[in-house]
């Protein structure tokens, strides 16, 4: 059980430091870190890089990283929901990086997996392929990007173990077991942490090697677009 | 008559056929999943993780760990399946699934698509468009043949930042559908809206087209 840590706050001890990159999943605001996050921010951690496919909305999720001007740099595919990153952006105090999504999860996927690099046909003939190297392929062009590692990843999975062994739950997923495996340490959020031997081995998404700390929360879990149908009454 | 965006998704949705694994993308296009017609095996993906996207919820069934791509809250099915982000682009750039019906800004008549970004307007991010243009196996652009200033958005070539080159198999509009001819061999103007005249299409067009037989 020693991966087991009693808060967010002490499960990111000793781990944070000063110019540092992260890796946080999630989706919009599906499958994010929140209490991580949170514990990120009350750590006093300057000048990050963090890489996430978003940037949170104002206040809440990575918003509130940005809002306490802790972020340098993002690298994203997707940032259309946040006004103060907007703002720090066209004032020039952010940095940011746009990697297309699916080349955005390839290279943490690669990163994590001792890849240095790969071709992909993503992105030939845009600006995203700008001052790299493009090679041909059985007539095809693809374009070389490079994989991605972290120092910290933060991630949000349904439930655990105590060796770390992971199960998400629905759209959730996301991101978050591929940055499982390309942080040098990787910090997870759940909210079940369960016997060791209580899950099937089959219906382990993510396994324990990857996950060096967790932590149990109840998470908020915001809806940013809450989208229904209406009962036809018979 | 020009389409109405009912009836562009209606006809996107002619693109459909049985058994076809389909990403529809935000705007007009998440609305052909509502003229799926009816016995027809169709697999919508979400590029956020899932195949198989249910209707919208109940309000008792919302649930936050189940949204789309466009961050709307959805259902699952019976067949439906979840993955990582690394395999749900693992799936649309190996070629598997069948056709993407996006939205655009301009199309070229050699298949380029622009639909991510506008010079001096701030930039959202391209999100998974890239990928789907450049890894599905046809790209079906449904839009307004003209924008808001009354410009031809159907171009001879994209003035702005492109998504992807050569990579648009038709062009569905308000006014007219255009087959884009392999290998940069231009544009077939291949139907007109009920209504719409050979002169309206043309006066509207930028780029160059030819006319399918029939139609002249």
């Amino acid at each position: 059980m020693r991966k087991i840590f009693p808060d967010a706050a002490s499960a990111l001890e000793g781990l944070t430091f000063d110019g540092m990159t992260v890796m946080s999943g999630g989706f919009g605001l599906c499958g994010i870190p929140e209490h991580l996050i949170a514990a990120l921010r009350d750590s006093g951690t300057k000048g990050l890089t963090v890489i996430s496919n978003n940037a949170g909305v104002d206040g809440f999720g990575l918003g509130q990283l940005l809002e306490t001007r802790q972020i340098a740099k993002m690298i994203s595919s997707y940032v259309g929901e946040n006004k103060e990153f907007e703002r720090q952006y066209l004032a020039g105090e952010l940095q940011l990086e746009f990697n297309p999504q699916g080349t955005l999860a390839e290279r943490i996927r690669a990163g994590g997996a001792g890849i240095p690099a790969f071709f992909t046909a993503t992105g030939v003939g845009t600006l995203v392929a700008e001052g790299k190297e493009v090679r041909n392929f059985n007539g095809r062009d693809y374009v070389m990007e490079t994989g991605l590692v972290a120092d910290l990843s933060i991630v949000k999975a349904w439930k655990a173990d105590g060796r770390g062994n992971l199960q998400f739950r629905k759209t959730a997923r996301n991101f978050n077991p591929m940055m499982a495996t390309a942080g040098k340490v990787t910090v997870v959020e759940v909210e079940h942490i369960v016997p060791t031997g209580s899950m099937d081995p089959d219906q382990i998404h993510t396994p324990g090697i990857y996950v060096d700390r967790i932590v149990l929360t109840v998470p908020e879990k915001r809806i940013e677009q809450r989208t229904v149908r209406t009962r036809e009454t018979a | 008559m020009a389409r109405t965006r009912e009836q562009l998704a209606a006809r996107a949705a002619r693109e459909l056929q049985d058994g076809f694994y389909v990403n529809l993308g935000i705007g007009i296009p998440t609305l052909v999943a509502n003229y799926i017609p009816h016995g027809m095996e169709v697999t919508l993906q979400s590029e956020n993780g899932m195949l198989g996207m249910g209707p919208f919820p109940y309000e008792d069934e919302v649930d936050a760990d189940l949204i789309n791509a466009g961050k709307q809250t959805i259902t699952e099915i019976p067949e439906s399946s979840y993955f990582s982000s690394a395999d749900s682009f693992a799936m649309i750039r190996g070629g598997h699934i069948n056709l993407s019906i996006l939205g655009a800004m301009e199309v070229a008549e050699n298949g380029d698509i622009a639909n991510w970004m506008i010079p001096g307007k701030l930039v959202k991010g391209m999100g998974g468009a890239m990928d789907l243009v450049a890894g599905v196996k046809r790209v079906v652009v449904v839009m307004d043949h003209a924008n808001k200033h009354g410009q031809s958005k159907v171009l001879k070539a994209c003035t702005l930042p492109l998504t992807g080159t050569g990579v648009v198999s038709r062009i569905i509009t308000d006014l007219c559908v255009f087959d884009v001819k392999p290998d940069g061999a231009g544009l077939e103007l291949i139907e007109l809206a009920e209504g719409v005249t050979l002169e309206e299409v043309a006066s509207k067009t930028e780029a160059t087209y030819t006319i399918a037989p029939g139609l002249d």
